[in-house]
């Protein structure tokens, strides 16, 4: 059995109001690629990030290679041979890889730069970890494959013994991914450690020895990747709520409120990331949309919401196209809008309750008036609101920085279902709430619903999926592949139809 | 809670304050360490401001630090650096200064004259800003980087026009626009004790910082900047077009920016020549960081600055150099920042304390990351 490389224990890591970590402990052995899973929040990255020295932890020990470390930035965990392949690369496009590769750390030779010395320790490397890297190239003619290889290789470069991958695969298309398994297997063959994040799961599966799962912020159980199934690591990573989600007699009415055609999208970076989905939602009725986070959930919101352009397709509300329409005419025209990321979308954190009761509701009543913000029936509704809502708070006059993750989302639940909304869009409407605040809000989800609100709802609970759910479609790189039916199906069918292990589900 | 507003105003003014005793404790180390004593300099700045005139000279010096502040800050309440207000400045006093100068203005009624002449300087401002703000929208050009670019420009254009062949005369040595005649003038109020009378524009600035204040705390759109300032990507899914709000707040902005000049040209030079006071627009920056972007917190900078300024001048006299005014005006401006950033987290760290006591519960965990 070999050494153990890194070895975290007890990590608690506070924010302001929220903790990100909360004891995490992991162990992870020398030569062996070591694959931390977790839903997108789960505090995988604040994690990695107290590694790689860019945060410090409020409590906890870290070991390398069995001394205990204290990392004050990067170049201490650098100087401890621990490496860091960011999600985003990091590279100049006008620069060669030779000159990419020793930037911030040029090979002098008698106050010149050395790059003879430099281009043979690249080949060298990248001959010994079989990277096949060109030093030569401009990393402007590279694909993004051959980048993040140039990535790797800058860490190795700087001695690094012990490489934390971050996502590296969320930008690789299949084979991309496939040749990056490669050169792990090599590195790891060659005593090297790797620290693996993801929260794709077939792919966690056929690369690490071991696996970690972190859910809300702590190490919830660590697996070997022959006893376990995708399935499992779904449940494991999503866990088990106390409160159960479900749905009443049925509501569905045959008016059709949602309709959306042919839709898709393509990325910045020219990639399809959601290809010809087409369904319909009736009022009274809520649709699941199942899937391993990255899939193509948040673009789908985004488009509906006006904020990501189209490639291609239609989306009509109540008959009318609403392509064209901006998010404000969109939201006047009757959407309503749970953001999967509160503190990015739903909130400004640093203003008062009732001036985040006006977001996204300025040009309604009872907010404005005119041109004019009605301050005091806007401060009015807000306490409708948070009378209605059980939302804690001592004042509707707090940041709501001071509300916990529940109160916020409470908040935003009963601002989104004022105005009498026609179409109610929940991404991830329970994460990172307490059981308690998560009942409140499937109890909102069903009033709408019975009040013949057509409702979209995203989720990685799975078990909320089936609850709430009068229909379930599953989205799978871009597509919806298949639907369920929420009566029968099970969370593992689910779970293997999400992960695309068994296309015929139900 | 009104405890907590109440607090409130005293953390925000813990800032300032302590900003101001920083930067008098570090020029007193310099004045000492350079061998001057920081009494000698507290006497003579002290006496200068029972002298009526360097309050008049102040109180201009403010009224137009307040303006060039008013229109920096309309970027930064949301994240916007309007660092071009100098050139927008400086271009709009002269082609203003141009048409007021003008001979067929002569005939018309004062107000009007006066009217159209801030109207002219209004749009020019407005104009320089808004080709940042345009560039900013649909190229996604820097608007740090273009109003610098842009102040180059202004001052090359200011120069090409000055010319007695353009819109300039030549006065003797002098190159300035047409003098404005009596009628094209704002009178000043008279103080007494000075010769030098506050510019009558005063009221204008007051004015738009009642304005500043009333749309930004008052209106929908003012509610969409804040919004864009204090998060983009939550005021995006709210459904503010962040390009409008871009274009129309470079547009505010430089329309403010226009009117820094007009109290001086109206009011004293009467004509845009060389001697036209520069560096009004980064000095509204300084302003607008010590104020907080608040119209009276910008009020009380821009009289302080305006009093550094115009009590500079009796150091000289007492044989200290007054650059140790300018290395003041520093200090504060860089202590601040930081000091503010500090009370900043604090409050809000302080609120989420009193809420979960208030609330007699111990926040549940809440789960960030990625």
């Amino acid at each position: 059995m070999s050494s153990i490389a890194v070895e975290l224990t007890g990590i608690t890591k506070r924010f302001p109001g929220v903790v990100a970590n909360a004891d995490v402990n992991i162990a992870v052995r020398a030569g062996t690629v070591h694959a931390i899973v977790g839903e997108n929040g789960a505090g995988k990255s604040t994690l990695m990030k107290i590694l790689y020295g860019m945060q410090r932890p409020d409590e906890g020990t870290i070991k390398v290679d069995g001394a205990e470390v204290a990392f004050h930035s990067p170049a201490d965990a650098i100087k401890a041979g621990i490496g860091m392949v960011h999600q985003h690369f990091m590279l100049a496009d006008n620069l060669t890889v030779l000159e990419n590769v020793v930037l911030g750390n040029e090979p002098r030779a008698g106050g010149r730069l050395d790059f003879r010395a430099a281009r043979a320790r690249i080949k060298e490397i990248s001959d010994r970890y079989g990277l096949g890297v060109e030093p030569n190239r401009l990393v402007d003619d590279l694909g993004v494959g051959e980048r993040q290889r140039v990535e790797i290789l800058k860490v190795l470069y700087r001695g690094a013994r012990i490489l934390i991958l971050d996502e590296p695969t969320a930008v690789l298309v299949p084979q991309e991914v496939d040749e990056l398994f490669g050169n792990l297997r090599e590195l790891k063959a060659e005593g090297l450690t790797i620290l693996f994040i993801s929260h794709k799961l077939d792919e966690v599966l056929s690369v690490a020895d071991e696996i970690t799962v972190i859910r809300r912020g702590t190490t919830v159980a660590t697996v070997s990747p022959a006893e376990v199934t995708a399935r499992r690591l779904a449940e494991l990573m999503v866990g088990s709520a106390l409160p159960v989600p479900e749905l009443r007699e049925s509501t569905v009415t045959d008016t059709t409120v949602l309709d959306v055609a042919g839709l898709t999208v393509t990325s910045a970076d020219g990639r399809t990331v959601l290809d010809d989905v087409s369904f319909t939602i009736n009022a009274g009725e809520v649709l699941g949309i199942a899937g391993v986070e990255g899939n193509g959930q948040a673009e789908l919101v985004e488009a509906l919401m006006g904020i990501r352009p189209l490639s291609a397709g239609t989306v009509k509300l109540r008959g009318k196209d609403i392509n064209r329409m901006s998010t404000r005419d969109r939201r006047d025209a009757g959407v309503a809008y749970i953001p999967e990321d509160r503190h990015r979308q739903g909130v400004l954190l640093e203003a008062t309750l009732w001036e985040n009761r006006i977001l996204g509701h300025q040009t309604k009543k009872p907010n404005v008036r005119g041109p004019l913000i009605d301050r005091r029936a806007a401060k009015a509704d807000t306490q409708r609101i948070v009378d209605q809502y059980d939302v804690r708070t001592p004042s509707i006059d707090v940041f709501a920085a001071a509300l916990s993750g529940g109160n916020q989302q409470k908040l935003i639940v009963g601002r989104e279902m004022s105005g009498n909304p026609v179409l109610l869009i929940a991404s991830h409407p329970t994460r990172g709430v307490d059981v308690g605040a998560q009942a409140a809000i499937w109890e909102h989800i069903r009033r709408a619903r019975a009040e013949h609100l057509a409702v979209l709802l995203i989720s990685a609970d799975l078990d909320e999926l089936i609850g709430m759910s009068d229909r379930l479609a599953v989205i799978l790189r871009g597509r919806l592949v298949s639907y369920c039916d929420p009566k029968t199906v099970t969370p593992e069918d689910l779970g293997s139809a999400m992960t695309g292990a068994g296309e015929e589900v139900a | 809670m009104r405890r907590l507003s109440l607090r409130a105003v005293l953390l925000g003014l813990a800032a300032p304050v302590g900003a101001l005793v920083f930067a008098a404790a570090v020029c007193s180390v310099i004045l000492v360490v350079t061998g001057h004593s920081p009494a000698d300099v507290v006497d003579s700045m002290s006496a200068s401001l029972d002298r009526p005139r360097t309050t008049v000279i102040a109180v201009n010096n403010a009224t137009n630090y307040y303006l060039a502040a008013v229109a920096v800050a309309i970027g930064f309440r949301m994240n916007l650096f309007n660092i071009g207000v100098d050139g927008q400045y400086r271009l709009a006093a002269m082609l203003s200064a141009a048409l007021a100068g003008a001979s067929f203005m002569d005939g018309l009624p004062s107000v009007l004259r006066v009217a159209l002449t801030m109207i002219a300087a209004v749009l020019v401002g407005a104009f320089w800003a808004g080709i940042a703000g345009f560039l900013k929208v649909t190229r996604g050009v820097s608007e740090v980087i273009s109003t610098i670019m842009l102040n180059a420009i202004a001052t090359a254009l200011v120069a090409f026009l000055l010319n007695p062949n353009r819109l300039a005369v030549l006065e003797g040595n002098d190159i300035h626009t047409p003098t404005i005649t009596s009628g094209g003038q704002v009178p000043g109020i008279p103080y007494s004790g000075s010769s030098t009378e506050v510019h009558g524009l005063i009221l204008v600035a007051v004015a738009i910082g009642v304005l500043y204040w009333f749309v930004l705390a008052r209106t929908r759109f003012g509610f969409d900047l804040k919004a864009t300032g204090l998060s983009e990507s939550a005021a995006v899914a709210s459904g503010v077009s962040v390009k409008k709000m871009v274009l129309a707040s470079m547009l505010l902005s430089g329309a403010v920016a226009g009117l820094v000049g007009m109290p001086e040209l109206l009011g004293g030079a009467h004509s845009y020549s060389l001697n036209f006071p520069p560096g009004i627009g980064f000095i509204g920056i300084a302003v607008a960081l010590l104020g907080r972007n608040h119209p009276i917190g910008m009020a009380f900078a821009a009289l302080l600055w305006g009093y550094l300024d115009a009590s500079s001048n009796g150091l000289d006299v007492a044989g200290i150099p007054k650059e140790i005014v300018a290395i003041m005006q520093g200090v504060i401006v860089l202590s601040v920042v930081v000091a503010y950033e500090l009370v900043r987290r604090y409050r809000v760290r302080l609120e989420q304390r009193e809420v979960g006591k208030a609330l007699g519960t111990i926040k549940v965990p809440e789960v960030v990351g990625s």
